[in-house]
Formats: C-alpha cells, sequence, structure tokens
C-alpha cells in the first residue's frame, strides 16, 4: 500500500472514542451524561448545562447535505490528485454537524438537502474516516 | 445598546496608512510604526500625547510600546482577526469616555504577503478550534466557509453568482480611483465569472487580497478633538453582537438575526435611519458577506440581497456608494482598518477622485461570528 498523504485528525485522549468506533463501523458522537445533549467536536464541558460528565452514542449516521464547497485551491499535498474535490457539511438526524466528503457522487450531483448515510472508509491501519453517500432508502 | 450619551462623545483625529502591496522586510510592529508616524503627523500631536494604546494583529503591546517610545496608562493587543477592528475601536471610545485615557492611538499591522499566509492548510484556525478535525476531509479555509455559506443563500433564494460579482465589480471601480488600491483594472460580471475558482461557487474576485501594510487610527474625546489640525469625525454611534454557539460550522442564519440586532442598537444610539447614510464601509473578506451584510442590517429583505445590489446600487453615485477605496476585495485587505480609515476622509472630503460629494454620516459594519458596527459622522449635531 502506497503511503497515506493527506491529513490524518489528531487522535487524543478526548476524541478518541469518534476514531475508535469510525474503524468498527459506528459513528460516535459525544453526548452529556446529564442533559443527553450532542456535541462535536469534542469538548470537556457541556455548553448546554456545563457538566463534564459525557459519554458517546452511536448516532444513526443518516443526515442531510446543509452545504457544499469544491476545492480547486491545493492547500493539503496530498489531495493534489483529486483536484477540484468537494467537502459537503452534513447535519445528522440528531442534530449536530459535521464536514466531510460524499462518497459516490460527483461532484456536480452535490446538492444542499440531499439525505446520505454514512461510510466508513479505512485510510490507514489505524485511522478511518467518516464519509457519506448518498442514502436513497 | 451602548450609552446614548456616547454618542459624538469620542472623534478620530487622526488616520495613517502606509503604502499597500509586498513591503519586504517591515514586520508588523514597523508596519503599525510607520502607520502611526504617518497618523501623528496627520493630526499635529506627538508620541507623548499617547495615553493609550491598542494593538491589533501586532503580537505585543509591550514591545510596540517600547519600540514606540510611548508609555500610555492604558494598552491592550487584540487577535489578528478582522472582526477585531470594529471591537478595537469601540473599546478606545469606551476607555476615553470613562477617564481611562484622553487619547488613544489604533494601530495595526500586517506582513500577511511577505510572511506568506495563505489562510488554508496546516496552519489555519479559523473557526473554533475544531478545525483540525476536518482536515483529513480537506476542509479547511475561511474562504471555503464562506462558499458553503454563499451556496446556502444560492439554494435558499435563488441567488446566483452573476449576482454576486456586482459586488467585485463595484469595489473595482472605486479601486480605480483610489491611486493607494493594490489591484486597480476595472473588470466586469464576465471576467468574475471567468475568473478561476478558488472554493466553489466562489471566484478568485469574490477572494480579498493579502497583501502587507499598516493603518493607525489616533482617537480622542470631542472636546479635544477641535483643537486638531484636520476637522474631527465623530463616532456617533456603535454595537456588537455575536453569534458564538456552534461557531465551528456557518450559521444557520448567516449571521442574519445577530446583525438585525446590532443594526438596531447602531442607527438607535446614533439616531440616524439608513436612508440618512452617505456611503457603507462593509466587511468584505469575501464577497459574500457584503451581500449578508446588507440584508442583516436591513438595507433589503433577507433573500433579495442578489437581485438588491444590481444596477450600481453599491458604486460611487448609486444609492449606497459602498467600499469608496475599492476594499478588501480590490485596495487591501487590511482586516477592517482600511475601511475605517476610508470613512474618515471621506467624512472629511480627502478622497479625490472617489469622494462622496458632501458625506456626513457613514456606517461601518462587519459579519463575522463577533459583529460590529460604528456610524461616523462629520457634524457632531
Amino acid at each position: 500500500m502506497s503511503a497515506y498523504l493527506k491529513p490524518l485528525p489528531a487522535v487524543d485522549a478526548r476524541n478518541q472514542p469518534h476514531w475508535n468506533g469510525a474503524r468498527a463501523g459506528r459513528l460516535m458522537i459525544q453526548a452529556c451524561s446529564d442533559c443527553s445533549a450532542l456535541r462535536y467536536p469534542f469538548s470537556k464541558l457541556c455548553p448546554h448545562c456545563h457538566s463534564t460528565k459525557s459519554e458517546w452514542r452511536q448516532a444513526s449516521g443518516k443526515g442531510t447535505v446543509w452545504s457544499w464547497c469544491v476545492f480547486h485551491r491545493v492547500y493539503f499535498k496530498g489531495f493534489e490528485n483529486e483536484m477540484p474535490y468537494s467537502v459537503v457539511l452534513v447535519e445528522l438526524d440528531e442534530g449536530v454537524k459535521m464536514y466531510s466528503n460524499l462518497i459516490g457522487v460527483t461532484k456536480e450531483q452535490v446538492r444542499i438537502g440531499m439525505r446520505v448515510r454514512a461510510v466508513f472508509e479505512p485510510a490507514t491501519d489505524e485511522v478511518t474516516l467518516v464519509k457519506f453517500e448518498e442514502d436513497k432508502s | 445598546m451602548p450609552d446614548k450619551n456616547l454618542r459624538n462623545r469620542t472623534a478620530v483625529i487622526g488616520v495613517g496608512t502606509t503604502p499597500f502591496g509586498r513591503l519586504p522586510g517591515e514586520d508588523p510592529y514597523d508596519l503599525g510604526a510607520w502607520a502611526l508616524r504617518e497618523a501623528l503627523d496627520d493630526c499635529g500631536l506627538s508620541a507623548a500625547d499617547i495615553d493609550g494604546v491598542i494593538v491589533n494583529r501586532i503580537p505585543d503591546y509591550q514591545r510596540f510600546s517600547e519600540a514606540f517610545g510611548i508609555n500610555p496608562r492604558f494598552a491592550l493587543s487584540t487577535p489578528g482577526q478582522g472582526r477585531m477592528s470594529g471591537v478595537s475601536i469601540q473599546i478606545a471610545a469606551i476607555a476615553i469616555a470613562s477617564g481611562m485615557a484622553n487619547t488613544v492611538a489604533l494601530v495595526y499591522g500586517n506582513d500577511g504577503r511577505s510572511a506568506g499566509d495563505k489562510y488554508g492548510g496546516d496552519n489555519d484556525r479559523y473557526g473554533s478550534g475544531g478545525a483540525g478535525q476536518f482536515f483529513p476531509y480537506g476542509m479547511t479555509s475561511p474562504g471555503a466557509v464562506h462558499a458553503m455559506m454563499f451556496a446556502r443563500h444560492m439554494h435558499q433564494y435563488g441567488t446566483t453568482s452573476e449576482q454576486l460579482a456586482a459586488v467585485s465589480v463595484a469595489f473595482r471601480k472605486h479601486a480605480a480611483l483610489n491611486p493607494a488600491a493594490v489591484m486597480r483594472e476595472l473588470i466586469t460580471v464576465e471576467q468574475h465569472q471567468a475568473s478561476k475558482f478558488v472554493a466553489a461557487p466562489l471566484h478568485l474576485f469574490d477572494y480579498c487580497l493579502i497583501n502587507d501594510g499598516g493603518v493607525a487610527l489616533i482617537l480622542t474625546r470631542a472636546e479635544r478633538a477641535r483643537d486638531a489640525k484636520k476637522p474631527p469625525v465623530y463616532l456617533r454611534g456603535f454595537s456588537q453582537s455575536s453569534k458564538l454557539p456552534d461557531s465551528t460550522f456557518p450559521p444557520e442564519d448567516l449571521w442574519y438575526g445577530a446583525m438585525q440586532a446590532a443594526g438596531q442598537e447602531v442607527y438607535e444610539m446614533a439616531g440616524v435611519e439608513r436612508s440618512d447614510l452617505d456611503a457603507l464601509m462593509i466587511y468584505d473578506n469575501f464577497s459574500p458577506t457584503v451581500l449578508f451584510s446588507l440584508e442583516g442590517f436591513g438595507f433589503c429583505k433577507q433573500g433579495e440581497g442578489g437581485a438588491w445590489m444590481q444596477n450600481g446600487r453599491l458604486e460611487l453615485g448609486g444609492e449606497f456608494p459602498s467600499n469608496t477605496s475599492g476594499g478588501h476585495l480590490s485596495e487591501s485587505y487590511m482586516q477592517g482598518w482600511g475601511l475605517n480609515a476610508e470613512a474618515v476622509r471621506q467624512l472629511r472630503g480627502e478622497c479625490g477622485a472617489r469622494q462622496v460629494p458632501d458625506a456626513k454620516l457613514i456606517q461601518y459594519m462587519c459579519a463575522a461570528p463577533l459583529i460590529t458596527s460604528i456610524i461616523y459622522g462629520r457634524d457632531a449635531a
């Protein structure tokens, strides 16, 4: 396998459950243990009730494309061979948003409001990324 | 809302700018000091008259004060974000009004062009710290965030990139009349459309121009301002609002609600209506920010900005001449400071070929996670 040249996430103790989940094919999102509010990216404190107790819950992986853009400028060398590439902002049905990429959809086909579901794409032996595909169900 | 008694209590008496462009060998301290020398000369004060200093994008107020030989009672550094120009000016006004200082130097220095700033990639910290989590998906840069916001506006309201081009075309027309502007060649809507994409749907001509430069403003209390070399320009009203929760991601309403709140306060504090304004200085890191601002501050209805901006409405001679210097898109990206300097120069009548005739009231506005607006007035009445 050739070297993986794209940026990799900085995995640390706080966000590890998310990345461990991705490796196991599960979209894990941090939730407040006291008020149940979901949050992403990771933070120590619940912004709703200020509890510092949190747990990780499996999200449905289903969501809607909130917006998109297509990169024509190379900011990361690892993406050079895929120019231009699209990035989407997905709003999960649970209410949290995340940036990601759509698989199996050309950049011309990306549209706001498209229903999508999470798919898990290994980047390296250690890291699996959470991507999305169109959900036609 | 800030106390209405602060209306016209403070005034800008000095403005200084360096050239904009590539200024190798000048760091942010040097550029700020250069601009401050110009500003002191502009108002006839000396360094000893400065008893407050706020530096922006210049890392350290201590080093700056040491290097410039000033010993202010009040000193502060604000982060190098464009939204901080409006914040810094407002803090200076409040410091003066409260008696903490009499005369505050606001000093900005930016060596972004020589330093090779890209605003995207591994060093990107736009957003609230979450950005690094999304680099694996190729997401980076404030430009891409604004591209997503504009794509959303297109989807919700049917706005087009051709409509957005009116912003870049208008500001370039103004820059053509401004000898200090970096880009002065006129552009057409067709050229805007043909310019390469950076983060689609945004084209190159929707992006600001990263350059080196410095800007300084000198603020003082109104009663002292009348002794300055040039006529004072009064801070008639100012306000802030924010949309900070969930600000790792673009705001659901494209900051509309927060801008409505800031707008209501600034107009009330200043005691003016939108129709009283002679010109607008609209923070234009990317052209969609102008569209969002015009809607948010109520110049047109939400969603109607694309059509509203057509037919020269933002151009000199139009209903609301905007960014008469060329703004960040065509003069230089000076993170709001250049626009505030332009407001002062317009109200003094110093703008030559790009002068708005008999300009009396000008509004600065900045749409960002932290929103600011300032209404400047020529007359204290």
